[in-house]
């Protein structure tokens, strides 16, 4: 009997600001410990929040990213508990009342099949700005614990998506696409070794038309391969749970890499009294109209809408748009490139897809570090489209701009890499060759016509490989012919 | 010099009739003489005081003056000081050192006034008698056996034993005016928002407003002054345009309206301190003030809504006193959840434990709405009732508390008797109105009576000329404790 996987992911990405959401002590990563901590930070008697502009304004563009309504009036709460790591006992958070309300979010999910997705809506339950906690150190203190209050109150933006995924693979498709969105529209760096972007999925299972099953939650997935592994052991294990005659009962449960799997932390009994209530340190947030549209005009055009125009209007493949989308300095590489070669848009997509990435690859490398610009790669590409090179010559230039850099031109003209488009020369060398070999061309002739291949091939080597390859083949079959 | 108003010192230090060494040095040496019986001060810091003197008299030297430079000024403990001990009244604080200055101490160190030393007050700011302090209670400078007033009840004494020119406190359901009345002083506690709570020690964060506590009106203007103002450090406080408060003392008080609250005079309200509180009507009406019965018919649910909400709030702004970072530490403990309860349960006092409780109670899961939720609404019903009020008035009177000051550890077994002394006061701060308390006679005991002005939204300015047309044609605010020399 088959059962259905049913995934809501509650995904924290660490905002962009220079200063922390209720204190102007710097949020950069990698300090030494507490040196970023000021008295607000420290929670000292008497100090009091001040909420960060450039925090809201991330979160206010996020929600336009998305559809989503942006509330005119939100409130921050106080989430009441004890921790060493919490200064205050309380984290501030938006609890019934968040900034951002409904939205939702297209993403594309591989199948079996490479190359080939499928499209899927996933609707976004609401998004809220929060105050990160700092971090406890058990190591290194001989049984004691260090606390190192860095992170205290760097802003969070939580989205919560509704359980509209079915399987590990769209979850983590969803998780990558907000993780693309996200850098694209330039509010979180998206570094999940840093911890910019921590997933918790809850995961439950139940047979297809049943009412949802008792969900448990995995928390703190720190890259997209540890949210697939979780969910698929997640997954079979409240299968292997269920089909034994065994119950679920609702929990916090953490991954362990190192095993690949889950185990409870926490059981709903132990589940914590939060006693929310509004911060009467903070005055409620209002957001008006203006300062809505004043966020909009700064967003940039966000993937789909790219994606769609690629199609569109460039005729590229779904696939190859979704490619070049994967994230905005690509698209922005990519649409660069075509400036120079305006109408070559599937040339483009190809070498950015094939050598170029292959290339970054190779050497690890993101698009940003990519030592071929744009107009580079896009001279070199002109020429491959008004016939001065071929493909494989195109593949030498390449590695010489990769390597070395200089203009396409300039390799083209010293390296002797220009086609032969002399129709004369050409029709002389293939004069030549029918000459040379009448046994091949008397069979030609009669029909085998697989003996063509091999004048191609002397034809090239005759040309040292500079024969324009659609005219050589033209001249070949209309001389063979007779 | 100790009866000498704000005004006359500045002009004594001015013109060098006295060097703000000198005047500092002759309260640190009433303190010193009196502190013992009184127990005004938790912390005083000579060097420190002294420091800030010497200061002040180069700048008054070179003529580089504001009204208050030189001063000596009584700052509650309330008030983070930077290098001072700051307290709040409380063993969890009891060696913590402030590394910043709250707004309003910046703000006097800003015009040259002389911190003085840091004041007793109940622990947290939650008493009404001061006798919930770590540090031992306050003793009323007019009766050593009656209690001060709380919470702000060591500023008060040391202002009525003239241990001080004059007092910083803060008010969140009375704090500032019932000691006021109970040692016959003038205290204000102005509208929520008017004074940066920044480096105020947090008790209620809705309620908590920090206001001056001195002998005069006039006095009570000058020290406003310089209190109030936008700080962006607190989001709750107002941005408004920077206004004298002593411009209106001296108008006339023809065609006052004063609004007389029932339920301000009903059962409960003692003879001798209505007596007197309508003996201040009656020299009102001389002044040329009518007079108007108005109800505030929901404000006999102030102190359930505010032993709802104050308790709420409280219960999470002390939630970062855990031992950790600072502040006790219980010496012993297993584990962190050892520490934590430990440390909580041996740094904090009954009465603050009690509100903690209460607090945590009503925030819990299948509480909040019965409680909380509901003590907002009544507490908007209650400002209601204000609003509908000043259509008919310009300023509220009544008394400021039911009875005058109560013996020491007389309801100390009672919490909701003691709550109760605070029944005139706490709905001014629901209501985030201004209010205060200047003195209007004695009670059958010789204690003073407080007569209660409770003004419209940012209507300091009219209440301290109220209050001050008041003490021009009365002495009450000049009246000294017998027992207290000179």
């Amino acid at each position: 009997m088959q059962w259905e996987i049913v995934i809501g992911l509650e995904i924290h990405t660490q905002l962009s600001t220079s200063s922390k959401i209720f204190s102007g002590a710097s949020t950069a990563f990698g300090a030494e410990p507490n040196t970023q901590a000021c008295a607000v930070d420290l929670a000292l008697p008497g100090v009091l929040p001040v909420l960060n502009r450039g925090a809201v304004e991330r979160a206010i563009k996020f929600g336009l990213a998305v559809g989503a309504h942006i509330a005119p009036r939100s409130v921050f709460s106080r989430k009441n508990y004890f921790y060493p790591d919490l200064p205050k006992g309380y984290q501030i958070s938006q609890f019934d009342l968040p900034i951002v309300g409904q939205g939702s979010l297209t993403i594309q999910v591989p199948t079996a099949t490479a190359g080939q997705t499928y499209k899927k809506v996933v609707r976004l339950t609401r998004a809220h700005l929060e105050e990160d906690a700092g971090k406890s150190l058990h190591e290194d203190f001989h049984g004691m614990t260090g606390i190192d209050l860095n992170r205290a109150g760097t802003p969070l933006l939580e989205i919560v998506s509704e359980p509209d995924m079915r399987s590990a693979a769209e979850a983590v498709a969803y998780a990558k696409m907000l993780h693309t969105l996200v850098r694209w529209i330039g509010i979180c760096d998206g570094n999940m070794q840093e911890g910019s972007f921590r997933c918790d999925a809850n995961v439950s299972v139940r047979r297809p038309g049943a009412e949802l099953g008792t969900r448990r939650e995995i928390k703190n997935l720190n890259s997209f391969r540890f949210l697939q592994q979780a969910i698929e052991y997640e997954a079979q294990w409240q299968i292997d749970t269920l089909e034994n005659g065994g119950t679920i009962q609702q929990a916090t449960v953490l991954f362990n890499a190192d095993i690949g799997e889950t185990r409870a932390m926490r059981s709903k009994e132990d589940a914590h009294d939060y006693r929310y209530f509004p911060d009467p340190d903070l005055l409620p947030l209002a957001i008006n109209n203006e300062w809505i549209e004043q966020v909009r005009g700064t967003l940039p055009e966000l993937p789909l809408s790219k994606q769609a125009r690629y199609v569109a209007d460039l005729g590229l493949s779904v696939y190859d748009a979704d490619t070049l989308t994967s994230s905005r300095e690509m698209a922005d590489f990519f649409e660069a490139t075509l400036n120079e070669v305006p109408k070559e848009a599937k040339l483009c997509a190809n070498w950015l897809m094939g050598d170029v990435s292959a290339s970054l690859n190779r050497e690890d490398r993101d698009i940003t570090q990519c030592p071929i610009s744009p107009v580079q790669l896009g001279g070199m590409l002109k020429r491959i489209a008004d016939g001065t090179i071929s493909n494989a010559a195109a593949k030498e230039v390449f590695k010489i701009l990769w390597s070395e850099g200089g203009t396409p031109d300039t390799i083209i003209e010293t390296k002797g890499l220009k086609q032969m488009s002399d129709v004369g020369a050409m029709e002389a060398m293939v004069d030549e060759i029918i000459a040379a070999n009448p046994v091949q061309v008397a069979e030609y002739r009669s029909g085998k016509e697989k003996v063509f291949g091999f004048f191609v091939g002397l034809a090239m080597k005759a040309s040292k490989g500079k024969a324009n390859p659609t005219q050589m083949n033209e001249i070949l079959k209309r001389k063979l012919a007779g | 010099m100790l009866n000498s108003s704000l005004l006359q010192l500045g002009a004594a230090l001015r013109s060098k009739k006295i060097s703000s060494i000198e005047l500092t040095q002759l309260y640190l040496h009433r303190i010193a003489a009196l502190n013992s019986k009184l127990n005004a001060y938790i912390t005083i810091n000579e060097e420190m005081s002294l420091v800030q003197a010497r200061a002040a008299d180069v700048q008054l030297a070179q003529s580089k003056t504001h009204a208050l430079t030189g001063i000596p000024i009584a700052q509650k403990d309330i008030f983070c000081a930077m290098g001072w001990r700051t307290t709040c009244g409380s063993k969890m604080l009891s060696n913590f050192i402030a590394p910043y200055d709250a707004h309003v101490i910046e703000q006097f160190n800003r015009v040259g006034a002389v911190n003085l030393g840091k004041t007793n007050m109940d622990e947290f700011a939650m008493g009404s008698s001061n006798e919930t302090s770590y540090f031992g209670n306050v003793k009323n400078p007019w009766n050593n056996n009656a209690v001060p007033g709380g919470s702000s009840g060591g500023s008060a004494a040391a202002v009525s034993a003239r241990l001080c020119a004059a007092a910083t406190g803060t008010d969140t359901g009375g704090s500032i005016r019932q000691p006021a009345a109970l040692c016959g002083i003038s205290g204000l506690k102005p509208t929520y928002g008017v004074v940066s709570r920044y480096g105020m020690i947090a008790f209620a964060s809705s309620l908590d407003q920090a206001g001056p506590m001195a002998h005069s009106a006039e006095d009570l203007a000058l020290l406003l002054n310089v209190m109030a103002g936008f700080d962006e450090r607190d989001s709750t406080s107002l941005q408004r345009e920077t206004e004298d408060y002593a411009r209106d003392l001296n108008k006339p008080l023809n065609g006052l309206r004063i609004g007389l609250p029932k339920e301000f005079f009903a059962a409960g309200l003692s003879a001798d301190v209505a007596q007197a509180i309508e003996a201040s009507i009656a020299e009102y009406k001389k002044l040329g003030a009518s007079v108007v019965d108005i109800s505030l018919p929901n404000s006999r649910l102030s102190i359930p809504v505010y032993y709802v909400l104050a308790p709420a709030e409280a219960s999470s702004n002390l939630s970062r006193y855990d031992g950790v970072r600072y502040g006790y530490r219980a010496p012993e403990y297993t584990n962190l959840a050892d520490m934590y309860e430990k440390s909580r349960a041996q740094g904090f006092g009954e009465e603050v434990k009690r509100r903690i409780m209460i607090g945590t109670y009503v925030l819990s899961h299948g509480y909040y709405d019965a409680y909380y939720l509901q003590a907002q609404k009544i507490r908007r019903l209650i400002a209601q009732d204000f609003v509908e009020a000043f259509k008919q008035c310009d300023v509220i009177m009544g008394p400021t508390t039911p009875t005058t000051a109560f013996n020491l550890a007389e309801k100390n077994d009672d919490p909701v008797q003691m709550y109760l002394s605070d029944i005139y006061t706490i709905a001014v701060n629901l209501a985030g109105l201004p209010g205060m308390s200047i003195p209007a006679g004695f009670g059958g005991n010789g204690l003073p009576v407080g007569l209660q002005i409770i003004g419209n939204y940012f209507d300091e300015a009219r209440m301290l000329n109220v209050a001050h047309q008041y003490q021009q044609v009365t002495d009450w605010h000049t009246r000294t404790p017998q027992h207290i020399e000179v």
